[in-house]
C-alpha cells in the first residue's frame, strides 16, 4: 500500500517534470521575450544587457532547472500583461474554478448516478427512454449555447437567476467563496448546470452500461437466487460493483471540468482560471499560460491520485497487504 | 419434494419462438441426487432456470407444472418467487471465481442472506455462518470468514458457495456444473460434501453436469438430455448401465475409459464428420514437406521463475518458481502425456517451449538444435514454424473479425510457402477437408461455428504452419464428450499420417491416458513421474500419481461400453 503510494508519487513527479518542460518550451519557442518587454526605443546594447541579466543566454538545461526550482519555491514569475506576480494572479483565479467544478461535479454525480441505476434496472420504460432521448441532445449541444439557452430562459425571460460574475462572495482566509450567500449560490447554479450537464449525460450512461453488466454476473444471479432482497441486491451488490470502473471515468473527466471550464467562463463571466487563460491567450501573456498549464497539470494528477486510492478503497483485491 | 410435468420453455425471438425444452418431466425426492447429463445446447441448464424462475429474458414457461412440495411454483407472483429463492430452493454455479461478490466479506454474504430469510439477529446469524463453515470444512471458520473471496483458493470458495446455498436450509439445491471448473482433488472433496449434504439434511440436488464419470459416482437417478427434449430417465446404474436410447448408448462409448486405452473412439452419428478424408492435396502438401524427418524435443532442468508479489519496499520480491528443473524427453513421433492440477506448470512449459516466456535457466533442444529461450529467439528463427500450438478456447483463439480463408492462409504466406494467393486458398480450403469440414467454410467467420468446428480450424491451420512439433494445450476441455471424441481422433489420424511429435497438454486423466504414448506427471512444477502411458497407469509409482487416479471419477467397469 505504501509502495504503491510512494510509486504513484514518483511517477506524478515525472509527469509534472514533462509538463513543467512544456511550459517552459513556451517561453522558447513562443516569441523572444525580451522583445516582448521592451519597447523599439530600447537600444541593442541594452536589449543584450537585459538578456545577460535575465540570464537567457545561459544554456536551455540550466534555464529550465532555474525554472523548475523557481516554481518549487512558489516564485511563478510576473505576468508580461499586468506585471503581477503570477502566482498571485493564479491564486484569486482558484477558488472560484474550484467551486464552479466542484459543484458541477456534485450535481452530475447526484443526477448521473441515480438515473444510471434506474436506466439500468427498467431497461424497457418509457422514463428510461425518455431520460436516454434527453440525455442525448443534451450531449450533442455545444456548452455554450447550452449556456445562452439557460441564460436566455432563467436570466433573460424569467429574471430569475444572475447571468454573470460570482454574486456575492466571502472571504475565508485566502479564500474568495461563494458557496456561503444567497447570491453566490444563485450565481453559481446556472454555470454549474452547463458545465455539469456533459459530466452528467456521461457519468449516466456509464452507470448504466456499468449496472447492466453486472446485473448480468454470476455473483448477481447468485444473490438473485439466494433471495437476498432485491434493494441490498441492487445498491449493495450491484452499484458497489458498478462504481470501480465508473469512478475512474470520474476523475479524468473532473480534470477536465477544471481545465475546459474556459467556454462555460467566459459565456458567463465567471472569473476563475478559464477566463484568466483566455485573457493570457489574448495578450500573449506566456508567463500565466505556462503556469496555468503546470496547476491544470497538478491537477490532474492530484485527482489521479484520489482515483487511484478510492480504488484501493472500494475494492478488496488491490489491497496488497504491507508486511 | 420436486415435480416437473410436460415442461417447455420458449424464446420468442424476431424469427418465431425457439422452443429451448419441451416436454420435460422429472421429480426429485428430498435427498436424492438427481444427475442432468447432455451436451452443451441440451436445456439443461434452462431446466434448473425454470425451476428456480430465473429464466434469463425474453425466455417464458410455455406449458407444464412445477411443483415443489404443495407449492405450485407457476402461480406465484414475482415477489413471492424471491422470497422462495433461497429459502426453498437454492443454486450452485459453475465458476466459484466469478459467483461471489468480490467486494464483500464471506460474512457480509452470509449474514445477508441468512437474515434474508430468518428474522435473526447478527450475532445469531454470524454464529450460524461460522457453524455451517466449520461443517463445509473450512478451518478456523471464526477468523477466515472476515476475509474476501479473493482470499480462499478455488476448492475453499466453491464450499463457500455451497454454504451460502444451504445456509438458509432449502430443500432443493439446483448445482449447474458444480465441480467443472475444479481439479479433481478438490472436485472429489465437493462431491463427497454435496452427498453428505444430500444424506444428513435430506437434501434433493438437481445435478446438472456433462461429465459423466460424475454421474456414474454420485447420482441415484440420471435423465438424459439432448436438444431440449428428455432422451432417458431411471436409475443411474440402469441408465448408465443398460441404456436403452441409442443416444445415452452413443454418449457412453464417447466417454474416455481411465483404466484402459481403446484403438479409437465410437462417435455418435449425426454431426456428419465422417473421419479424414484421404488422398487430397493438402495431405499431399504436408507429406512433401516433411524434409526434416520426425522432431523430438528434450528439456534439460528447465526453470521458469515469475516475479512474486512485493512484500516490502527495500526486499526484492521472493521470485515464485513455476517450473523447477523440468527434465523432459519427448521422442520424436510420439505423443507425450502432460498432466496435473491447475497452476501446476502446464502452461507455462507450453510457453517456455514456443518461447512466449524466458526460461530463468535450462536448456531446450528440438531435435538437434538448442532452442534459444523466449525473446532471445528471432521471429525468423525455424522452430517458429515447426513448433505449433493448438490452444483451449477456440472461442477466443481464432480472431472473430478475420474470415476463415485468412485464418488458414496466414501461415501459408508468413512462412513463404505459396506465393500465389489463389494456390493459397485452395491449400486452405484442401486442409477443411482433411479436418472433416466442408471447403466452403472458407468464407465464413469463427463466429458461425461450433466449438468442436472451431477447434477443427484451430487445428487445420496449425498444420497449415507444416509443423513437425505440435503442442495442444487442453484442446478439447472446452468441448463436449462426443465432439472430445472427434477432435481426439482427429488429432491420433494426423499424428500418425504425418508423424507428427505432439505434447498434449491436460488435466483429464482419461483423455490423456487414450491420447499419450509417454506420460508426465506435473505438480508444484516438478515432474513427479514420467513413463510410458500404460505403465504409468497400470502401475503408478508416485503417490501424488495414485492419488489423482483414484480421485478421478469413474464408471464402474461393468457399465463401460467393450471399447
Amino acid at each position: 500500500m505504501v509502495y504503491f503510494i510512494l510509486k504513484r508519487l514518483v511517477q506524478s513527479v515525472f509527469v509534472m517534470l514533462a509538463v513543467a518542460f512544456l511550459a517552459f518550451s513556451l517561453f522558447r519557442f513562443v516569441g523572444d521575450p525580451i522583445t516582448q518587454m521592451t519597447g523599439v526605443e530600447t537600444s541593442v546594447a541594452d536589449q543584450e544587457r537585459l538578456r545577460e541579466e535575465l540570464g537567457l543566454n545561459d544554456p536551455f538545461i540550466f534555464q529550465f532547472m532555474r525554472f523548475t526550482t523557481d516554481m518549487l519555491q512558489g516564485d511563478f514569475g510576473f505576468s508580461y500583461r499586468t506585471r503581477q506576480p503570477v502566482a498571485e494572479m493564479i491564486t484569486d483565479r482558484i477558488p472560484a474554478t474550484l467551486e464552479l467544478g466542484i459543484v458541477a461535479l456534485l450535481i452530475s454525480l447526484a443526477v448521473g448516478i441515480p438515473a444510471g441505476v434506474y436506466t439500468a434496472l427498467r431497461p424497457k420504460g418509457f422514463a428510461t427512454q425518455a431520460i436516454l432521448m434527453t440525455t442525448l441532445v443534451g450531449v450533442s449541444i455545444p456548452t455554450f449555447v447550452i449556456g445562452i439557452m439557460l441564460i436566455f430562459v432563467f436570466g433573460v425571460q424569467l429574471g430569475w437567476l444572475p447571468t454573470f460574475g460570482r454574486g456575492g462572495t466571502v472571504q475565508i482566509g485566502g479564500w474568495e467563496s461563494s458557496l456561503f450567500t444567497i447570491e453566490g449560490w444563485r450565481a453559481l447554479l446556472l454555470p454549474a448546470i452547463t458545465l455539469g450537464v456533459y459530466q452528467l449525460t456521461l457519468t449516466m450512461r456509464l452507470v448504466r452500461a456499468e449496472m447492466m453488466e453486472v446485473m448480468r454476473s454470476d455473483y448477481i444471479r447468485f444473490a438473485m437466487a439466494r433471495g437476498v432482497p432485491m434493494r441490498k441486491l441492487h445498491y449493495r451488490h450491484a452499484l458497489a460493483n458498478t462504481m470501480v470502473p465508473v469512478i475512474t471515468i470520474i476523475g479524468l473527466q473532473f480534470g477536465g471540468v477544471i481545465a475546459f471550464s474556459i467556454v462555460t467562463e467566459s459565456v458567463f463571466q465567471w472569473p476563475g482560471m478559464g477566463l484568466l487563460f483566455l485573457e493570457s491567450i489574448r495578450f500573449v501573456d506566456i508567463p500565466v499560460m505556462g503556469v496555468y498549464l503546470v496547476v491544470i497539470a497538478f491537477f490532474f494528477v492530484l485527482v489521479n491520485l484520489i482515483v487511484d486510492l478510492l480504488y484501493v478503497a472500494i475494492d478488496p483485491r488491490l489491497r496488497v497487504k504491507d508486511v | 419434494m420436486l415435480v416437473i410435468k410436460d415442461l417447455a420453455v420458449k424464446f420468442p425471438s424476431r424469427f418465431g419462438e425457439f422452443t429451448a425444452i419441451e416436454d420435460v418431466d422429472m421429480t426429485i425426492k428430498p435427498g436424492e441426487i438427481h444427475g442432468l447429463v447432455g451436451e452443451s445446447g441440451a436445456g439443461k441448464s434452462t431446466v434448473g432456470a425454470a425451476v428456480i424462475g430465473l429464466l434469463s429474458a425474453p425466455g417464458y414457461i410455455a406449458n407444464g407444472e412445477l411443483s415443489l412440495g404443495d407449492t405450485n411454483l407457476r402461480n406465484l407472483t414475482p415477489d413471492q418467487a424471491h422470497e422462495i429463492r433461497g429459502d426453498r430452493i437454492s443454486m450452485i454455479f459453475q465458476d466459484p471465481q466469478t459467483s461471489l461478490n468480490p467486494l464483500m466479506t464471506i460474512e457480509d454474504q452470509l449474514i445477508e442472506t441468512i437474515q434474508a430469510h430468518s428474522n435473526v439477529s447478527d450475532s445469531a446469524a454470524r454464529k450460524r455462518a461460522v457453524d455451517l463453515l466449520e461443517e463445509i470444512g473450512i478451518k478456523n471458520a471464526a477468523e477466515r470468514i472476515k476475509a474476501y473471496p479473493h482470499q480462499f483458493s478455488g476448492g475453499m470458495r466453491q464450499r463457500v458457495v455451497i454454504a451460502l446455498a444451504i445456509c438458509t436450509d432449502p430443500e432443493l439445491i439446483i448445482a449447474d456444473e458444480p465441480t467443472t471448473a475444479l481439479d479433481v482433488a478438490v472436485q472429489s472433496q465437493v462431491l463427497d460434501l454435496i452427498r453428505r449434504l444430500a444424506r444428513d439434511r435430506q437434501i434433493a440436488f438437481m445435478l446438472i453436469t456433462h461429465d459423466i464419470g460424475v454421474i456414474a459416482q454420485i447420482a441415484d437417478r440420471v435423465t438424459v438430455m439432448r436438444k431440449g427434449k428428455v432422451m432417458e430417465t431411471g436409475d443411474t446404474p440402469q441408465v448408465l448401465g443398460a441404456p436403452t436410447h441409442p443416444y445415452t448408448q452413443a454418449l457412453m462409448d464417447a466417454v474416455p475409459p481411465l483404466d484402459h486405452r481403446i484403438a479409437r473412439f465410437r462417435v455418435p452419428e449425426e454431426e456428419g464428420t465422417a473421419g479424414v478424408v484421404t488422398g487430397n492435396t493438402a495431405e499431399k502438401w504436408l507429406l512433401e514437406g516433411q524434409q526434416y524427418a520426425l522432431t523430438g524435443l528434450t528439456l534439460q532442468d528447465l526453470c521458469v521463475r515469475f516475479a512474486g508479489p512485493r512484500t516490502s519496499l527495500f526486499r526484492k520480491p521472493e521470485p515464485y518458481v513455476a517450473l523447477r528443473d523440468v527434465n523432459l524427453d519427448v521422442r520424436p513421433g510420439s505423443i507425450m502425456g502432460l498432466v496435473g492440477e491447475s497452476g501446476s506448470g502446464k502452461s507455462t512449459l507450453a510457453k517456455a517451449i514456443t518461447g512466449l516466456i524466458t526460461p530463468s535457466s535450462g536448456v531446450m533442444r528440438l531435435g538437434d538444435e538448442i532452442l534459444p529461450a523466449g525473446k532471445a529467439r528471432s521471429r525468423h528463427h525455424p522452430s517458429r514454424q515447426l513448433v505449433q500450438m493448438v490452444f483451449q478456447d477456440p472461442y477466443s483463439s481464432l480472431n472473430s473479425r478475420h474470415r476463415i480463408g485468412a485464418i488458414l492462409t496466414e501461415p501459408l504466406w508468413f512462412y513463404g510457402f505459396v506465393q500465389d494467393a489463389k494456390e493459397r486458398e485452395r491449400l486452405a480450403a484442401a486442409m477443411l477437408e482433411l479436418v472433416g469440414m466442408a471447403p466452403d467454410a472458407i468464407d465464413k467467420y469463427p463466429h458461425q461455428f461450433s466449438g468442436g468446428q472451431r477447434q477443427r480450424i484451430a487445428v487445420a491451420r496449425a498444420l497449415l504452419a507444416r509443423p513437425r512439433f505440435l503442442i495442444c494445450d487442453e484442446p478439447t476441455s472446452a468441448l463436449d464428450v462426443s465432439i472430445q471424441a472427434e477432435i481426439l481422433n482427429l488429432l491420433k489420424d494426423l499424428q500418425s499420417m504425418f508423424g507428427l511429435t505432439i505434447l498434449f497438454i491436460s488435466h483429464n486423466l482419461a483423455v490423456v491416458r487414450q491420447m499419450a504414448d509417454d506420460t508426465a506427471v506435473l505438480r508444484n512444477g516438478v515432474i513427479e513421474e514420467m513413463g510410458a502411458t500404460e505403465d504409468l497407469f497400470a502401475r503408478p509409482k508416485a503417490d501424488y500419481t495414485q492419488t489423482l487416479l483414484s480421485l478421478t471419477p469413474v464408471m464402474p467397469r461393468e457399465w463401460q461400453s467393450a471399447g
